[in-house]
């Protein structure tokens, strides 16, 4: 687009470039410069005059991706604007994650519908709706400008954190097609880190994702049930990826950058540090999540500070924030709030009211091993449920 | 997120209700709303399965014994004032959607073509995965 300013012919190119991209890059990850790609593709699309224009300019990219070394100073990598495309906010979630595992991750249909579990058909049609989407909204093929810039890239850090989450938490299962998204995100957001390297919070998510990915062997016992923090077994933690993610970090924090990634990739840090649950820095921690709710409105970041103030002033302050919870409309009533309250009331020595809380909880959740873990919590301290 | 929609029809006003004693009419105004609406699922990339099921006079129902053996009879629970005619489950951003696309099937076209304005549940399909705990 940038180059041909041709705008109705660029649209036709950007259709056929994303077909291209979504059929002809290679899995194992997109090429060091896909400008000779997408410029090969979007060029049959245009008139003589600009074909031969192009034809030029393909010498010029085919001889720039020989050289692996070469960097091309004035283009922005196509692979940050095909991202910037496939997370653009008007499309839904669940099809932005399609889209960029697509277009950009270079997993076919079906690896992804079955990521997903659902039928490749379905998926196909998601991803098909979504780039429609795309070309009614007149997203142009570029970068989007200096003003819209970081929303648009909060975007695409957002979606390739949903993708990572969605990996993560499918470790503890037997579906490695699943647990192969965090790996996917995590590739995913080390190109955008390497493409904008001065940018904190793409820095930030890459640095949560390893040390939040170095517990996955720990964080699942034998029988594929849930095991917390405080229990996990530390020596099964991943220590390279959370000396890269703590390095990573201090380089970014170092540079007077912050925001909410950053954040919680310093508390996962934190409890990185800590040999034993017992050595955690609490008040550390207390102290982040107190930076992070001023950054962030979501409710669950005053959920998680609730837990790091019981550990630090006692159960019964972090139950008075819950309390105030308990009148925010977006978190009242959630299952969440109920676990943490029992585990509350655990600490406080409040038994019966604990077991009631967990058992909430159990009957919010729509996830099995959670379900589980909450139940089993409740007929530890001498609750139980019955089937009928 | 994936729901599981499940259109539920009235004991009693089945028999006479049964949608073969509609008019031709009727029925194709029923058929054609259902088709519409399975083909924007489908489009949309949200439907994961839809399907209609057999009626009060085909269900049979099962039980095991104390003995070992099962128990098979006819027909549903006698208690039973409503019966699942059929399910989606679909896969949405969140409830919201889901409630959408429930509401849209609960105003499927009845006998002279008036919104029958059923009960549709809505629930979450569990998942096998989970966040930290």
């Amino acid at each position: 687009m940038r180059r041909f300013g041709d705008f109705s012919a660029a649209e036709d190119a950007v259709q056929e470039a994303l077909l291209a991209a979504v059929t002809q890059w290679p899995r194992q990850g997109v090429p060091e410069n896909p400008l000779g790609w997408l410029i090969q593709v979007a060029s049959r699309r245009m008139t003589d005059q600009i074909r031969s224009d192009h034809a030029r300019r393909r010498r010029e990219a085919a001889a720039i991706a020989e050289d692996a070394d070469a960097v091309d100073e004035t283009q922005p990598d196509d692979t940050l604007v095909l991202l910037f495309m496939c997370c653009h906010p008007a499309l839904t979630s669940p099809s932005a994650i399609a889209l960029t595992l697509r277009a950009v991750g270079g997993l076919t249909t079906a690896e992804i519908a079955k990521a997903f579990l659902v039928p490749e058909a379905t998926l196909a049609q998601r991803i098909s709706r979504a780039k429609q989407r795309i070309r009614e909204s007149g997203v142009p093929f570029a970068l989007p400008g200096e003003r819209e810039r970081t929303e648009r890239l909060s975007s695409v850090l957002h979606v390739l954190y949903l993708i990572f989450n969605e990996g993560y938490a499918s470790s503890i299962g037997a579906n490695l097609q699943r647990s192969e998204l965090a790996n996917e995100a995590i590739r995913l957001t080390r190109a955008v880190h390497s493409l904008l390297p001065q940018d904190g919070e793409a820095a930030g998510l890459l640095a949560l994702m390893l040390l939040t990915d170095a517990r996955r062997r720990a964080r699942c016992g034998p029988g594929g049930e849930l095991i917390p923090l405080a229990r996990q077994d530390r020596t099964l933690w991943d220590r390279g990826a959370m000396k890269e993610g703590v390095a990573l970090l201090s380089e970014t924090l170092a540079r007077g950058s912050i925001g909410a990634y950053q954040l919680q990739a310093a508390i996962a840090a934190v409890h990185g540090e800590a040999a034993r649950h017992e050595d955690t820095d609490w008040p550390q921690i207390l102290a982040l999540y107190g930076l992070l709710e001023r950054m962030s409105d979501n409710p669950m970041v005053k959920l998680n500070r609730a837990v790091a103030t019981a550990m630090v002033h006692g159960p019964r302050a972090g139950l008075e924030l819950l309390a105030e919870l308990d009148g925010d409309e977006r978190i009242a009533g959630h299952y969440r709030l109920d676990a943490v309250r029992a585990h509350l009331h655990e600490m406080a020595g409040d038994h019966p009211a604990a077991i009631a809380c967990y058992l909430a909880a159990a009957g919010g959740t729509a996830s099995v091993p959670e379900r589980d873990y909450l139940h089993l919590q409740a007929s530890r301290l001498g609750g139980s449920r019955g089937l009928g | 997120m994936k729901y599981i929609l499940m259109m539920q029809f009235k004991m009693g006003g089945w028999s006479k209700g049964n949608i073969s004693n509609w008019t031709p009419e009727d029925a194709r105004a029923n058929r054609g709303f259902l088709d519409r609406l399975n083909k924007d699922l489908a489009e949309a990339g949200e439907l994961v399965s839809v399907v209609g099921l057999g009626g009060p006079e085909q269900m049979t129902l099962v039980q095991a014994q104390k003995d070992g053996t099962a128990m098979v009879t006819d027909g549903p629970f006698p208690e039973s004032k409503e019966f699942l005619a059929g399910y989606w489950i679909v896969d949405v951003d969140g409830p919201e959607r889901a409630h959408q696309i429930a509401a849209r099937i609960s105003a499927l076209p009845g006998p002279g073509g008036a919104p029958a304005n059923l009960p549709v549940e809505v629930r979450p399909v569990m998942r096998a995965a989970s966040g930290d705990v």
